[in-house]
């Protein structure tokens, strides 16, 4: 395969299309309060756009399986980044503070 | 290692190919699809620096969001999320004008391609536009981190992170664009000298993956920073 | 096989070197062998200024009290040394200058896969260096390579920013560099080069490619974070606003602890070539090695909070770093095992790469066990920031990456050049080196143990014997890396015509003539067998 295929325009404007009203949700369902959800929502809802773009917009559909491959490593190692700096940070007060410290976190 | 030669590609051959000037094929590849393919690949592996590029900043948001919850959803609804998601699609139809254009470098349609390369540098000049009023309200509210930055209630601290992220982040993502209209900018004058044909497009893919990498960044950020809690 | 003097019948046709003239035809060049060359002397250069600043150093170090050096001036002195060292030196030297001089040659290439872009890299190093170089003439920076916050952020007030952006954008060229080898390498192979039979060399610049490619940004973004601090006040690592210092640390480390692979798998990458090489024989083990450079750039993607074991880092996180640390130590330790069996029953010869591969696979162990103290959290508690740590990283960045350098540098010079070095100054220096390394960096072990921190250019009087050993083993080892620029020198005018292949080796570099042609191969080779094929019967790189 030498050059990317010719994606019929029927495909661009329907994802085009779903597109824009999955923008119309994203903005909804930011009035509901939904708690702890509200946040895994939005980003479902951001992700599946940005899947949307990738794999028609980008062609990534169509691309070699290598460039998946890279892909999906970078998606995993900016993985690592929030994972091991927030097991840093969300565990840093796991032992009790020594008594007459405050702690510098949470302060308004 | 045992090693034999062989005459499948001589370079003479693609010297002269260049010199005819139809297929702009460089002199160290052997055939046009492993320049394609190369190019692609290396506009891939760019995109992959920039993820992990944003990725540090977004890394950063997501910490401090879990962090302050509170301060980050207060000084959220200071932005305008009508502005944002307006921003939002405009970026969505300059992707398809983008794609479009690609779709019509690879048709070999020359005036169809200039068309959508102007829309959608029009397109980003819309959204720069827009970006240029938020940017002047949050000077003018004093929503800019600093010592101007001024704000009512007790999360004035963790506010002031969370603007911090805002221009990081929008600033940054600006320049992109800007970076992105500039590249549009050079095809449209290479479109217009009719350098492209349906045999060597490449460049306009591979500009195309860039802009659109650029729209899935603001498609993260617009939740994260316009409307994290509304209700 | 020593360095036999025989006129190539090939050497009076048209090579990379000879085949323009004029300062144009190298700054607009786009051959990788001549970028290659631009990069070799652009790094010397920072080299020797790093060392220049090691020199202050050490002299500062001679006597306990601070009598040469204020303690401000020192500051600076140790930073502009780690900086110009790090960023200008070690990560760019084998990448830069022998990967690209030998990426494409290895795999059957013509060039790069983006020529124009590789020389955009190399201009894009230079334009980072001249902001560093004007940052020192300013008066330098004092913060320590690292850069840590709230210092660097808010209350330094050396040039912290022209230092900054000096980094910002060579990192540019880093990245630049890392893409270009990865599209090389998947998409620009030889017919017949399929990956188990690349040159392990290759495997080892795929990996550093690798993290180039996924740490670079990083570290870029980071350092950009602390320019808007400064310039802009946004405030994202600052604690009055509630941000988190340590925050720096975490993006900081993220590419800098992989930045040390940046600088050792390429040299481990050299060594795979020399040990074959010098022993006349197949590698111990190919696909052992090969996956272990990849094993080592992942792994080093795990372990970056071992720098911030006592900076205030949760300790549970230390606990999970300090044992992911430890896996490190099952790649690297891979290699030198298959090292040494390729080594056993070889018949080995001595000559001057050989010693330095030698060398490195002893100092590299040292330098990698002591690493393993320091992963171990209970024994950094209690040598962190001492000579110990300064020692340790020096035996990987000095005694691994530039004897690794320079062995890469004396076996490829024939290539690259078209000219023999006299080899017993080589073997000389080589000793030299070895010597003078191992008295500058074995007392600053026991030193550190002892319990003298690093960065500070006054310290108690019992410490003073051995910090004059060391400042004299400096001496020594200043002396060994002058004694090959010299004759490294003198043989691009006097030394002997430099045959084909003068070290009997395998590989499609050997090919070709010395110095190559401009395009490398007149047509395109075909490979039909493995890389280390040193086994009696095979005839060699024969062309059919």
């Amino acid at each position: 395969m030498a050059h990317s295929p010719i994606v019929p325009q029927r495909v661009y404007w329907l994802v085009f299309i779903t597109l824009l009203l999955l923008t119309l949700v994203t903005v909804d369902v930011a009035f509901y309060d939904l708690g702890w959800l509200n946040i895994s929502v939005a980003l479902a809802l951001a992700t599946t756009k940005a899947l949307l773009v990738v794999f028609y917009f980008m062609h990534l559909k169509y691309s070699p399986r290598l460039i998946w491959g890279f892909v999906g490593a970078a998606l995993f190692w900016f993985l690592l980044i929030v994972g091991l700096t927030g097991a840093d940070i969300f565990t840093r007060d796991w032992l009790p503070e020594p008594p007459g410290w405050t702690s510098g976190e949470n302060v308004p | 290692m045992c090693a034999e030669q062989s005459s499948t590609s001589p370079p003479t051959a693609s010297v002269t190919s260049i010199a005819s000037g139809r297929s702009p094929l460089a002199s160290h590849f052997d055939d046009p699809e492993q320049q394609f393919e190369a190019s692609t690949l290396g506009m891939w592996v760019f995109l992959i620096t920039e993820i992990m590029f944003f990725g540090g900043l977004f890394a950063s948001y997501a910490i401090y969001r879990s962090l302050y919850p509170e301060g980050f959803a207060v000084a959220s609804r200071h932005l305008d999320y009508r502005l944002g998601a307006l921003n939002t699609a405009v970026l969505i139809c300059s992707s398809l004008t983008m794609a479009l254009a690609v779709r019509s470098a690879q048709l070999g349609r020359s005036r169809a391609l200039r068309l959508f390369l102007a829309l959608t540098m029009a397109l980003g000049v819309v959204f720069l536009g827009v970006k240029v009023i938020e940017y002047s309200h949050k000077a003018h509210e004093h929503l800019v981190p600093g010592p101007s930055f001024q704000f009512e209630g007790p999360h004035a601290r963790t506010a002031q992170l969370f603007f911090s992220f805002y221009f990081a982040m929008t600033g940054l993502h600006a320049l992109h664009l800007v970076i992105g209209i500039g590249v549009l900018a050079v095809l449209w004058i290479l479109a217009w000298r009719e350098r492209f044909s349906p045999h060597y497009y490449t460049p306009v893919e591979v500009a195309g993956l860039y802009w659109h990498f650029v729209d899935v960044v603001w498609i993260y950020l617009f939740p994260l920073l316009y409307l994290i809690s509304r209700a | 096989m020593s360095t036999p003097v025989v006129e190539s019948p090939r050497a009076s046709r048209v090579n990379y070197l000879n085949v323009s003239y004029g300062i144009r035809s190298w700054l607009f060049t786009t051959d990788h062998k001549r970028i290659a060359l631009l990069y070799l002397v652009s790094v010397t250069l920072f080299f020797f200024l790093g060392g220049f600043f090691a020199v202050l150093i050490r002299l500062e170090l001679m006597t306990p009290p601070g009598d040469l050096v204020q303690s401000e001036t020192y500051n600076r002195l140790f930073t502009m040394h780690g900086v110009i060292m790090i960023f200008f030196f070690l990560i760019p030297a084998i990448p830069a200058v022998l990967g690209n001089f030998l990426v494409p040659l290895m795999i059957g290439a013509r060039d790069l896969a983006f020529p124009r872009l590789n020389l955009l890299s190399w201009y894009i190093y230079t334009l980072g260096g001249l902001f560093t170089l004007a940052a020192t003439l300013f008066g330098g920076v004092d913060t320590g390579w690292t850069f840590y916050t709230p210092y660097s952020s808010t209350y330094s007030n050396s040039n912290v920013m022209l230092t900054a952006v000096g980094i910002f954008i060579t990192g540019f060229s880093s990245i630049l560099t890392g893409l270009n080898f990865l599209v090389t390498i998947h998409k620009m192979r030889a017919p017949g080069m399929v990956w188990f039979r690349l040159p392990l060399f290759i495997w080892a610049h795929y990996a550093t490619s690798l993290i180039m490619i996924l740490g670079t940004p990083v570290v870029a973004i980071a350092i950009l974070l602390v320019g808007l601090e400064r310039l802009f006040h946004i405030g994202i690592f600052d604690p009055k606003l509630g941000g988190d210092p340590l925050l720096f640390q975490h993006l900081f480390w993220f590419y800098s602890h992989p930045a040390v692979y940046i600088m050792i798998l390429p040299a481990m990458g050299v060594i795979n070539e020399l040990i074959t090489c010098f022993s006349r024989r197949r590698i111990f083990g190919y696909s052992f090695i090969a996956f272990s450079s990849i094993a080592i750039a992942t792994l080093g993607f795990l372990v970056w909070g071992h720098h911030m074991f006592t900076s205030g880092q949760s300790v549970y996180a230390g606990m999970v770093f300090s044992v992911l640390s430890m896996l490190v130590a099952i790649p690297s330790a891979v290699k030198v095992f298959n090292w040494t069996a390729t080594l056993y029953k070889g018949s080995v010869s001595y000559q001057a790469p050989m010693l330095y591969a030698l060398g490195f696979i002893g100092l590299f162990t040292i330098g990698g066990l002591t690493g393993i103290f320091l992963a171990t959290l209970a024994v950094d508690v209690h040598v962190h920031d001492t000579y110990f740590v300064v020692a340790h990283f020096h035996y990987i960045m000095v005694g691994g990456t530039i004897m690794a350098y320079l062995g890469g540098l004396h076996y490829w010079w024939p290539k690259m050049t078209g000219k023999v070095y006299p080899e017993g100054w080589a073997r000389f220096a080589a000793l030299v080196i070895f010597v003078g390394f191992n008295l500058t960096f074995l007392p600053q072990f026991v030193l550190g143990y002892l319990g003298m921190p690093r960065r500070y250019h006054v310290y108690p009087e019992e410490f003073q014997v051995l910090n004059v050993m060391s400042s004299a083993g400096a001496s020594i080892l200043g002396v060994g890396y002058l004694i090959p620029m010299i004759y490294f020198i003198w043989s691009l005018r006097y030394g002997p015509k430099a045959p084909e292949n003068p070290w009997g080796a395998k590989g499609l570099e050997w090919l070709v003539p010395s110095p190559p042609p401009p395009h490398n191969f007149d047509v395109t080779p075909v490979v039909t067998g493995e890389p280390y094929d040193y086994s009696p019967k095979s005839e060699g790189a024969h062309v059919r």
